[in-house]
């Protein structure tokens, strides 16, 4: 209630204070790095700019609020599936790359990233991504598999498990089958896959503590697993270790945005490279934060840290698929199918 | 039989607390279901409603639907059926053979399940039937040869946790009525000879009918549309019924309407099964 009365408070403060040259309105979900305290501080210090958020609670909230409020705000955090749908209606604005310092070091299929670009023009800046790919009781292994195949390895079978849900398993079987997860052109190796898999599972999970449980009581093996809910499970002691397999991995990735009507955009810009610095993440890392698009920030992460030992690695970056906005037709599809193959 | 002034007024006073309850809590709801049943989609995007049958139309269309309504339909059979085996033996041992502070304490021991939490039980079961689990384990230190049993994610694990919830309203429905059974008929029929097998068949379970059918209909209603069960102990394997891709279409899917045309579908089913058994209720009374 409280934060929500603050929240509602710091937005009529960002709505009725008239933009001043040496202030930035950011439009984020709550607690999600832009608005460490520190960060705001030392950035403030830094340009003499300060710093006024504003929360939106669903991908709908922040389309809503950038269009019923134009020049309200001057940097947004947009998941890349929905970058497209918001420069499309005018929400956002080109990025200058060049005044951003740091951009060159971004990972380049990132920087590229057909959601996030438009006519060679950037529109969000990769600032962060996570990945469902595989995660594996590693006791339970010499060596760690390296491809999807361990799902359908007959030694394992009743030993798996995947989340239920419809989206994830088709994509998770488009990449088991080398198609791209956001055009999948053969249905029918997906469904023939997925029929294979389903005897193999043991049972689906649904939540982070499902599957930390489910794995801790030995009922399965190896499982479809976030990034960050893995490295929560490692660092919660349990005997996991988190496999981006050759096949490739489904990726999610946020990018920050200028939005159009911005009152101030040279210091929107500063304040996004200040966002997708190394120093600015590695201290964010430290209380937990999801991978950096930025290379030269997860390459100065401690060697242990999972952001780095597991997700730094170019090649595994270089094998993600990033997930694409899915229409409701396929969505019908891929939920009709997924119900048939679990009633059988 | 003209009723007086004052004793409508006394009876509309006694029933109108339940009745207006029951119209908010039970009718309403269940209307707004109904006319949700008969939309394209739900209307929370503010669009206007559009009028349509395709979701009963699924139903018929989709032979996903009508198989999992069998299976939960065979599954509500087959716990009713061993609920009744289990239940009836110990409610006449709870009518017929103990009597004083014994009873109490058994009947506390059927009634338990009711205080605990549904979410509870059915964790606990999840302990337990699990492989490396406690019942594994205690079975391999009590026998000398290595015991395997793992039931979870199994169909007889789903069995298992809604026979434990729905036992006691079979026990407690066949005591009423065997304990309203006059025992001179049982001891008229010895006395004239008949064994024990023709005093159950001809008199006892004639007799105590009603009560094990209440027991029966509130075991199989529920358990036709159970979730939480197959849900947690279910698995891959048997975590799939009609009451679970109903909640799916609520919870997951945001598919309201299809949810209640399901839904609705699955009260006409059990109505049909209740009327099934409304002449033999009536037979069994008279």
């Amino acid at each position: 209630m409280i934060y929500r009365q603050l929240a509602l408070t710091t937005a009529l403060v960002a709505l009725t204070t008239p933009a001043l040259a040496d202030q930035i309105r950011v439009l984020n979900w709550n607690g999600y790095g832009t608005d460490e305290d520190w960060a705001i501080a030392a950035f403030a210090e830094a340009t003499g700019v300060t710093v006024v958020h504003d929360y939106f609670n669903s991908e709908q909230e922040l389309l809503t609020k950038l269009r019923t409020n134009p020049g309200a705000y001057d940097v947004v955090m947009i998941n890349s599936a929905f970058t497209p749908q918001a420069r499309e209606e005018g929400l956002i604005q080109p990025v200058d790359t060049s005044a951003l310092a740091n951009f060159a070091d971004l990972a380049p299929n990132m920087a590229t990233n057909a959601d996030l670009t438009h006519e060679g023009a950037v529109y969000g800046v990769p600032w962060t991504w996570g990945l469902t790919a595989l995660a594996v009781n590693a006791d339970a292994f010499d060596d760690l598999p390296t491809s999807m195949e361990v799902l359908w390895d007959p030694d394992l079978a009743g030993r798996i498990s995947i989340r239920d849900d419809a989206l994830e398993a088709v994509q998770l079987a488009a990449l088991a089958t080398g198609q791209d997860i956001n055009a999948i052109e053969d249905m029918d190796a997906v469904v023939e896959r997925l029929a294979a898999l389903m005897p193999q599972i043991t049972t689906f999970w649904s939540s982070e503590n499902d599957w930390n449980q489910f794995l801790a009581a030995g009922d399965f093996v190896v499982g479809s697993y976030w990034s960050g809910s893995a490295e929560r499970a490692m660092g919660m002691g349990l005997p996991v270790a988190f496999v981006v397999p050759e096949e490739g991995a489904i990726g999610w990735l946020d990018g920050l945005s200028v939005a159009t009507g911005s009152g101030n955009v040279e210091a929107a810009h500063a304040f996004i490279d200040w966002m997708i610095d190394p120093d600015f993440y590695v201290r964010w890392a430290e209380a937990g934060a999801p991978a950096s698009a930025n290379a030269a920030a997860a390459a100065s992460l401690p060697e242990d840290s999972f952001n780095r030992a597991v997700l730094g690695d170019p090649e595994v970056v270089a094998r993600v698929q990033f997930m694409q906005p899915v229409s409701d037709e396929d969505r019908r599809v891929y939920l009709e199918l997924w119900q048939d193959l679990k009633a059988q | 039989m003209a009723l007086a002034r004052r004793d409508i007024v006394q009876i509309a006073g006694l029933i109108s607390p339940a009745y207006l309850w029951l119209t908010a809590a039970v009718f309403l709801p269940l209307s707004a279901m109904l006319y949700f049943s008969f939309l394209s989609s739900a209307p929370f995007d503010g669009s206007a409603p559009v009028f349509s049958l395709e979701h009963y139309q699924a139903f018929l269309d989709r032979p996903l639907y009508r198989g999992l309504l069998w299976k939960s339909i065979q599954l509500g059979l087959v716990v009713t059926v061993i609920c009744v085996l289990v239940g009836f033996p110990c409610a006449w041992v709870l009518a017929k053979m103990i009597r004083g502070r014994w009873r109490e304490a058994l009947f506390l021991l059927v009634i338990l399940p009711f205080w605990t939490n549904s979410l509870v039980r059915v964790f606990s079961w999840a302990i337990l039937l699990r492989g490396n689990g406690i019942l594994e384990r205690g079975l391999d230190a009590v026998l000398p040869f290595d015991v395997s049993l793992n039931l979870m994610f199994s169909y007889p694990a789903v069995v298992i946790g809604l026979v434990h919830s729905y036992l006691p309203y079979v026990i407690l429905t066949t005591y009423l009525s065997l304990q309203a059974l006059d025992d001179s008929l049982i001891e008229a029929a010895r006395s004239l000879g008949a064994r024990w097998g023709t005093i159950l068949w001809r008199i006892i379970l004639p007799l105590a009918a009603p009560g094990i059918i209440a027991g029966a209909v509130l075991v199989f209603v529920p358990v036709v549309g159970s979730v939480l069960e197959p849900r947690i102990l279910g698995g891959r394997a048997a975590g799939t019924f009609y009451g679970t891709v109903i909640e799916d279409q609520f919870t997951a899917v945001f598919n309201w309407p299809l949810g209640a045309a399901l839904s609705f579908i699955l009260l006409a089913v059990v109505l049909a099964c209740l009327a099934l058994t409304a002449p033999m209720l009536r037979k069994a009374q008279t």
